[in-house]
């Protein structure tokens, strides 16, 4: 697991709790988070990894699983060193 | 940690009370009873930038800081509740279409909702949908190079005046948003009166009759329009809403204050009752403890913490909780004259009831902030055994 996968895994700790997340693993799938979750997980990645989602970013895929995010993450970072 | 206001916030304010004190204060009860919004005094709002308060100034915003909104909410609803729900409903949209509208559309809308050009609405709420915004019922299809929508929406506040709507609907059975503008073929506004709060609010229900909108106006992609965008602004709204309740509690706080002073029962001033005193100082205790927890989410929100989302919520709870009690007590310590329009505070009572129920009620947020509370205790990441333990019920 690299460092942006753990510091995602570290935040999702708080709404899945003893369950071990794999970075695979549908974190919207199991019912466990609310309505406000996925602001707070915008929120968080756009806070920690200092980049802007918006409009183009929103696709289900992007925020699916740790591994998803991470790609969107180092994506959207590569963008911003060009 | 610093706790005090910057001087230009405190320039802001000064200009915000002086504003409300001479345009709004003394019109509200006459607004309140014509259940109406003098069309003059939102171009005046919007000449002074308060519809873009926090738009990026590239669109012609005035982007102010989110303490500084806040106390443009608190100071705006110490005067009219009506007319803060205006910059409540109009900056949740305009917020939501900044984060996830596409470039065109930004380019498109965000000047004109930036000066007040045109007014914008927000439309969750149906006949049958309240807190359970998801399960929307309002349909949009698309059908060549339009959408057409059908249903209904309700408690659309200022719905009689918008010129464009925020609009969730389900598309092939995900929620999405679109925006809809106020002369879209069949699309029916119908005024609401006799609400308890907010009367001057020119609250509608839209009727969506085979409307058909363009299907550029669709906003993020399907499926995202409750999770994202909704959410979006409505948190926005919570933290609208949070501040305008402390105005509201303002309101009562500095009324019963004047009242107690100049009133006098057995042959002294209220204010010399001990049990007026017991009012006035839990009025003042809880106005200071929602103020501060209004000061702390816009913080956290000025940084982009995901904690923001959740202290928001409290801040909304708390505060539109205790307004609705100040507001209560103001019109007990007022007695019979509490009971007239004569004086404001039976308005600020009917308002703050209706703070309880928009943007999530006092109900809903009871079960979000228990439930992130249990969160923080159990699945803290330096929880103890046994706290582990207990989270494995959950």
């Amino acid at each position: 697991m690299n460092e942006i996968q753990a510091k995602i895994k570290t935040f999702l700790g708080k709404f899945f709790g003893n369950h071990d997340l794999q970075t695979d693993e549908d974190i919207f799938a199991n019912g466990l988070v609310n309505s406000m979750f996925a602001m707070q997980l915008v929120l968080f990645v756009e806070q920690e990894f200092e980049i802007t989602i918006g409009n183009e970013d929103l696709e289900f895929e992007n925020f699916r699983t740790i591994n998803s995010i991470t790609n969107l993450i180092e994506r959207k970072t590569a963008l911003l060193m060009q | 940690m610093k706790l005090e206001l910057s001087a230009e916030q405190k320039n802001y304010q000064a200009e915000f009370k002086a504003f409300v004190n001479q345009e709004i204060s003394p019109n509200a009860g006459e607004w309140d009873q014509k259940e109406f919004t003098p069309p003059e005094l939102i171009r005046k709002i919007g000449e002074r930038g308060f519809l873009g308060a926090i738009l990026p100034q590239e669109y012609g915003g005035k982007a102010m800081d989110m303490i500084t909104y806040g106390i443009l909410n608190e100071e705006i609803g110490r005067g009219c509740s009506s007319v803060r729900s205006l910059l409540t409903v109009h900056n949740m949209v305009s917020q939501a279409l900044c984060k996830w509208g596409n470039k065109s559309q930004k380019e498109y809308w965000l000047p004109k909702l930036a000066s007040g050009e045109i007014i914008a609405a927000f439309a969750l709420s149906e006949p049958l949908v309240g807190s359970d915004a998801k399960s929307v019922e309002t349909t949009a299809t698309l059908d060549g190079d339009a959408y057409v929508l059908n249903g209904q929406k309700k408690w659309i506040t200022y719905g009689q005046i918008a010129d464009v709507f925020l609009v969730f609907a389900k598309c092939e059975g995900k929620p999405t948003a679109f925006l809809v503008e106020k002369n879209s073929p069949a699309l029916c506004v119908k005024p609401m009166s006799g609400i308890l709060g907010i009367r001057a609010s020119m609250t509608a229900e839209l009727h969506f009759d085979n409307c058909h909108i363009p299907v550029e106006n669709k906003i993020g992609k399907l499926g995202f329009g409750f999770s994202y965008i909704a959410s979006y602004a409505l948190d926005y709204g919570r933290y609208s809403v949070a501040w305008g309740s402390v105005g509201i509690a303002q309101a009562c706080l500095s009324a019963c204050i004047k009242y107690t002073n100049e009133r006098k029962q057995f042959g002294v001033y209220l204010k010399e009752h001990q049990l007026i005193r017991q009012k006035i100082t839990q009025m003042i205790a809880n106005v200071k403890a929602a103020r501060l927890l209004c000061y702390q989410a816009g913080y956290l929100k000025e940084i982009n913490n995901p904690n923001s989302i959740t202290e928001t919520s409290i801040a909304k709870y708390f505060a539109s909780t205790v307004a609705t009690k100040i507001a209560n007590d103001a019109v007990q310590i007022h007695g019979g004259n509490g009971c007239s329009s004569e004086y404001p505070v039976e308005r600020y009572l009917r308002d703050s009831k209706v703070m309880e129920i928009i943007e999530g009620s006092t109900q809903i947020q009871e079960i979000t902030i228990a439930e992130s509370g249990y969160q923080d205790y159990l699945f803290s990441t330096v929880s103890t055994i046994e706290e582990k333990k207990l989270a494995g019920r959950i």
